[in-house]
């Protein structure tokens, strides 16, 4: 791409480029100033693009030894006080579950993206799946919230990868991108808009006295202000239990009040985090659930069991986690079943039917891993469970 | 003067301004030496920066640690300070660096973290030359856990999951620090606070990766399954130990035996990673 050598921060104009090429774009254009990678199919392509590109805008790009210190040296990077990612797939995301939890209890802004291939292990590295969607919510021990997102297209995915960051900021926590090796590695249309029309968001760095500060001392919001190292705040910061001043204090109180803390700003704030895309709801008696690339084979089902008279709607997950359940709360009330269409054994169906418990019956169209689930298999369920 | 012999009600320590009071009492047993080592790394900051040179400014000083006793000096200290995940101190100290070249950042860990679970990051940080300075407590064993054996505890000595001994060999720190390619490397014990104040001083002047291995007593996990009373493993620092600047890295083993020899083994200049990164990348 001749684009590649191009100096300006933001590509303005029409392409036609790839979902892994359009993250690093979207990385760009939300501000991310530094990036440690660690090669893997088939997330490589994020790493080198983004190693040619960051440091001509001022940033810095370097391939750490393994993925658990690509993404620690992520966290060191944002307590500098810049926006920081990195990107992987499967194995990689497994080293990265460590770091995920340091990031959570240190509220550290940062962006995560998994190319998802099929698993376990080495599993399937050049053939997509979404088998990871419980790992991104639950693989860190210990209890916490956090925020995953799953776009469908390399544009959704250039978009996507800016409200990543934009909430990483907002909330400070690590935030998730979940796509696939389908949608990381196919070639689409993506628009990139003037740098001035794209909304970023920067996280709020205290001021005034320094000696009174407290570290995780919430705002209103729940969220408290980051200072970076060398602010002259003389912070402390742990992966221990700690105390609104970051300092760590082994009580049951504290763990408590802390865990409040860490949950409470995802929990308290919904409405502002989760997006979804709704489809021809108001009159369907069924629905497809998906999100990423299996929101496409929902499309076209849709589109096929409409022609057959079938009144199919679709809702598309754009955020994973926190789960939308009021949504399909309501939903399954209103409408003669659900299914969720996805490439694992039924990760996300299993919330889906948690939601619909006693309402819907909720049905899985699934997938080993390594394709795309086929729309006549998701329209051969509809017509078996109506 | 009749205030000469005045008792100073305050009890002020020369080192009180670099330290969290609020967090004192630390959790260090008795006979530790990792205070010790402490007090030297926080007195040669503070050298550092009433010399001015190098524009050292209090402010820009980072200490990073990872986890296990050493680990939890950065919970002590009064910089900006991030105690980490077991042995991924250096990957983090390496994103605070590059993000920030303003910032003088000191990595302050044991033994177990910084070359068993982190043996890999020290060595990638050494060959990548990060301009970072390490400084390693090496106690010989993991104190924290209750004294199990580490990569560094000599072959045949006791711990509680060596109990008939250490069927290992234990890596030489410096040996590792020079082929790995670090800058600056030197070994003293916590007995030669003089030493290792001087050395610390310069490996935070030092432009590049400088690595410091400081020898310390653990008697209540290690000195006591091995025979060693807490006084004994000083007199041990004291005649057994050597002090042989410029001395070739692959000669030095830790041996009781033979003698320890400590010192300063390398001292060389060459570009650090940012300096080359940006020769290749940035466009002026």
């Amino acid at each position: 791409m001749t684009e590649n050598t191009t100096e300006s921060r933001v590509l303005t104009g029409e392409h036609f480029m790839t979902g892994d090429i359009a993250c690093a774009e979207g990385a760009l254009a939300a501000g991310c100033r530094f990036f440690g990678g660690y090669p893997i199919t088939p997330a490589t392509e994020i790493a080198e693009q983004i190693s040619l590109r960051l440091p001509r805008v001022g940033g810095t790009f370097i391939q750490m030894e393994d993925e658990i210190a690509a993404l620690t040296s992520v966290l060191g990077a944002s307590w500098a006080g810049l926006k920081s990612m990195t990107a992987t797939s499967g194995p990689g995301f497994s080293l990265m579950m460590e770091a995920i939890g340091l990031g959570l209890c240190t509220e550290t802004p940062c962006v995560i993206v998994n190319v998802q291939r099929a698993g376990p292990s080495t599993g399937l590295p050049t053939q997509g799946a979404q088998a990871d969607m419980m790992q991104a919510r639950w693989g860190s021990h210990g209890d916490y919230e956090i925020i995953v997102l799953a776009p469908s297209s390399p544009q959704e995915i250039f978009y996507q990868t800016i409200t990543a960051f934009n909430l990483s900021e907002t909330f400070r926590l690590p935030v998730i991108i979940m796509t696939d090796e389908i949608v990381g590695h196919m070639s689409e249309k993506v628009i990139i808009p003037e740098a001035g029309k794209i909304e970023t968001v920067n996280r709020l760095r205290p001021k005034g006295r320094k000696d009174r500060f407290k570290l995780f001392e919430p705002d209103p919001n729940g969220v408290a202000l980051m200072p970076a190292a060398g602010d002259g705040y003389k912070i402390h910061v742990t992966g221990l239990t700690h105390d609104e001043k970051g300092y760590p204090v082994m009580t049951v109180e504290a763990q408590a009040e802390m865990m409040a803390r860490l949950t409470g700003k995802i929990r308290n704030n919904i409405d502002r985090i989760i997006q979804t895309e709704e489809l021809f709801l108001d009159d369907a008696e069924i629905v497809f659930i998906s999100y990423g690339v299996s929101s496409r084979t929902c499309l076209e089902a849709m589109a096929m069991a409409r022609s057959k008279g079938i009144r199919a709607g679709f809702l598309r997950l754009i955020t994973i986690w926190p789960f939308p359940d009021d949504q399909i709360r309501a939903l399954a009330k209103r409408v003669k079943a659900l299914i969720t269409v996805e490439i694992n054994l039924g990760q996300i169906h299993r919330e889906v039917k948690r939601c619909a418990e006693g309402k819907a019956p909720a049905y899985l169209v699934g997938h080993p891993g390594g394709t795309v689930i086929p729309p006549e298999r998701v329209l051969a369920m509809a017509e078996e469970v109506l | 003067m009749a205030s000469v012999n005045r008792p100073n009600k305050q009890q002020n320590h020369p080192l009180d301004d670099l330290i969290r009071k609020d967090r004192i009492p630390h959790i260090w047993c008795p006979g530790c030496g990792i205070g010790t080592i402490f007090a030297s790394c926080l007195t040669a900051i503070k050298e550092c920066v009433a010399t001015g040179k190098n524009g050292f400014d209090l402010d820009k000083f980072v200490m990073v640690s990872g986890i296990g006793c050493s680990g939890r000096a950065a919970g002590y200290v009064k910089l900006d300070s991030f105690h980490t995940t077991h042995g991924r101190a250096i990957p983090f100290a390496t994103g605070l660096k590059l993000a920030n070249r303003d910032l003088n950042v000191i990595v302050f860990s044991g033994d177990g973290d910084l070359f068993a679970i982190g043996g890999n990051h020290f060595i990638h940080a050494a060959r990548r030359n990060i301009n970072i300075t390490v400084i390693c407590v090496n106690n010989l064993n993991y104190g924290m856990t209750g004294g199990q054996v580490a990569a560094t505890t000599p072959y045949n000595a006791k711990t509680t999951t060596t109990p008939a001994g250490n069927a290992e060999n234990p890596f030489s720190l410096p040996l590792l620090a020079y082929a790995s390619g670090a800058t600056y490397v030197a070994r003293w014990t916590m007995l030669h606070t003089r030493d290792l104040t001087v050395s610390i001083n310069e490996a935070l002047s030092k432009k590049g990766f400088s690595f410091i291995e400081v020898l310390s007593p653990c008697p209540v996990n290690y000195g006591r399954r091995n025979k060693e009373k807490p006084l004994e493993t000083l007199k041990l620092y004291q005649e057994k130990s050597i002090i042989k600047n410029g001395a070739d890295p692959s000669e030095l083993d830790i041996d009781m035996e033979k003698g320890i020899i400590l010192g300063k083994f390398v001292d060389i200049d060459k570009p650090t990673h940012s300096e080359k990164y940006d020769k290749l990348y940035r466009i002026e």
